[in-house]
């Protein structure tokens, strides 16, 4: 019997660990990044670092300015925001509300899909058809540009925010919806007027998710922007993007560069962690 | 009975939204078909065994990426490997054994962080943690990819877990089992199917993953054995695809490397709905 109890605790601790891992790996993960980004922040000097307009690590005298790099993902997110979100909410709306049960099943698994087209997929596509096509459009000598990038970001982020929203919309109590229609409110006026707000924080959620996916993205962004770290100021110019920023020169980066590009990642995760606890939130408010 | 008709403004009001919706569905739907199509135009008549049997050759001037199928096999192995007897631990403590709520609260608001932390930051800290003590290679990039799959593997574990019957629990209990009996013989079981569909979206994600894996594991194309090629250096087929296309200018390769991963996400996505279709049906019973 005592050693039945001794196993159990035994196991019990076992299965405490385990639990924990998930713990562990966030803390080792902030603690790597906050470790390895705080000795070149302090060398370059924090106002410096982001606020600096050039970023030339490879000159004779380097200079290392984020700011083009923030602008551009702050302008990409915003960008891809403008584009995905009237379009991916418009068709959740659609899918949850007015679908039938065969169009809602068909386009549940097209977003599915779109969801798990991998990124390099998509670089590949944009590379080939975007790129071109916004040279020729817009007789630029380079399509590689934010403009592709804020498209292809649009696209990447569109099954996360029909997904979530989607969720939200179905979450509506049909109850508000047979009130409306009760009182001679069209079914379109109940859909956007009573259960659209019903599922505001849920939609909120959803958009703060494509904030968080657009500005994560690398692979693709890497293969469509150019990557030429410009201030971002046409749509056209070719620019470099946080991630893309630690990317592209990691592999042959040293000393106080490759601990610049650590300090990037170490402010692209401080943006992913104000945006996570944005998502958290509006999550708790959509359960109450 | 006189019918009452709309006023003009309320109808085109329902006209507008009905259009916007259609346009926005349109659109959704022609990105999903444009995509599937180009990409398999561009690249299925280029697939031939020779590419798929043979690896890269500098004298042949020829290109080959079984290597990169194969270090794609063995990064999901090894990955699936170790995320699942961690992710399904963790998920059996936070259902079965955990009291404390505030612990659980941690627990699954640090899971959720995981799932929110973008691949790129993966890959440095993998570099960092996994690449930087045992060198560039495979079994590094796994075990970067075990940390980004843990919260896929935890959910969907999680919340077969919960479909799992109070009373199953009660009668093991009552008829005398310690708590890891009823674990082992009650619980475990009935998460199977949570189990299996986490396999099949970390398949998926693996499948897809590229910026963690760039500066884990390489982009080496050697043919190598499963033991060998987790200790070497090897570039998986996303990884392939991004450098043939990015740094080789190798579109005709780029295109059949997509068109293949494009197959197989088609088919992940009908297994996982397949296999989602059929649990419900059995928990229906």
């Amino acid at each position: 019997m005592k050693r039945n109890q001794a196993l159990e605790k035994v196991i019990h601790g076992v299965f405490l660990l385990l639990g924990l891992i998930a713990v562990g790996c966030v803390l080792l993960i902030t603690v790597y990044l906050v470790i390895s980004g705080i000795p070149a922040i302090r060398e370059i000097g924090i106002i410096d670092f982001l606020f600096g307009r050039e970023w030339a690590s490879t000159a004779a005298e380097p200079k290392y300015g984020i700011l083009p790099f923030i602008l551009t993902s702050v302008y990409g997110t915003a960008g891809a925001i403008v584009i995905g979100v009237p379009v991916g909410f418009m068709t959740a709306v659609y899918i949850s509300k007015l679908a039938s049960f065969k169009v809602r099943a068909v386009m549940q698994s097209a977003v599915s899909l779109l969801a798990g087209i991998p990124s390099v997929v998509y670089g590949l596509v944009g590379m080939l058809v975007l790129v071109p096509g916004i040279r020729k459009i817009f007789d630029v000598p380079d399509g590689a540009s934010l403009l592709a990038a804020i498209i292809v970001l649009a696209i990447m982020i569109l099954p996360s925010i029909i997904k979530m929203s989607i969720t939200a919309l179905d979450a509506v109590p049909k109850e508000y919806e047979d009130a409306s229609l009760a009182l001679g409110a069209t079914p379109i006026e109940t859909y956007f007027k009573v259960s659209v707000p019903a599922a505001k924080s849920g939609i909120a959620a959803a958009v703060v998710l494509g904030v968080g996916r657009a500005i994560g993205e690398a692979m693709a962004v890497m293969m469509v922007a150019g990557n030429v770290p410009n201030m971002p100021t046409s749509l056209f110019q070719s620019v470099r993007f946080l991630t893309t920023a630690v990317s592209s020169e990691m592999a042959y980066s040293s000393g106080l560069q490759r601990q610049a590009l650590f300090s990037i990642a170490l402010v692209l995760f401080l943006f992913i962690m104000l945006i996570n606890a944005a998502l958290n939130f509006f999550l708790k408010r959509e359960k109450e | 009975m006189l019918k009452q008709s709309l006023s003009g403004k309320r109808k085109n009001y329902g006209v507008l939204m009905k259009a916007l919706m259609l346009l926005a569905v349109g659109c959704t739907a022609a990105l999903v078909i444009f995509i599937l199509v180009y990409v398999l135009v561009q690249g299925v008549p280029n697939i031939n065994w020779e590419l798929l049997s043979t690896k890269p050759s500098y004298l042949t001037e020829r290109i080959g990426i079984l290597p990169d199928i194969l270090n794609t096999v063995y990064i999901v192995i090894a990955t699936l490997f170790i995320v699942l007897p961690l992710g399904v631990g963790a998920a059996i403590y936070l259902t079965e054994y955990a009291s404390n709520k505030k612990l659980v609260g941690i627990i699954e608001y640090a899971a959720e962080t995981l799932a929110g932390i973008p691949s790129i930051i993966y890959g440095l800290v993998g570099m960092l943690l996994f690449s930087n003590s045992m060198g560039t290679c495979l079994m590094a990039g796994a075990l970067t990819l075990v940390i980004m799959n843990l919260p896929t593997i935890m959910r969907t574990a999680q919340e077969s877990l919960k479909t799992v019957p109070q009373s199953y629990r009660e009668g093991a209990f009552g008829l005398g089992a310690g708590k890891w009996r009823v674990v082992r013989t009650v619980v475990l079981p009935g998460c199977v199917d949570g189990v299996v569909t986490g396999c099949i979206l970390s398949v998926g994600r693996i499948l897809g993953e590229s910026a963690a894996l760039l500066f884990t594991a390489g982009f080496a194309h050697a043919v190598n054995g499963i033991v060998d090629g987790l200790a070497s250096p090897g570039a998986t087929l996303t990884v392939a695809l991004y450098v043939y296309a990015k740094e080789q200018g190798e579109f005709g390769v780029a295109f059949t490397i997509a068109a293949i991963l494009m197959v197989l996400t088609v088919l992940i996505n009908f297994a996982a709905a397949l296999v989602q279709k059929h649990f419900a049906k059995r928990r229906s019973l």
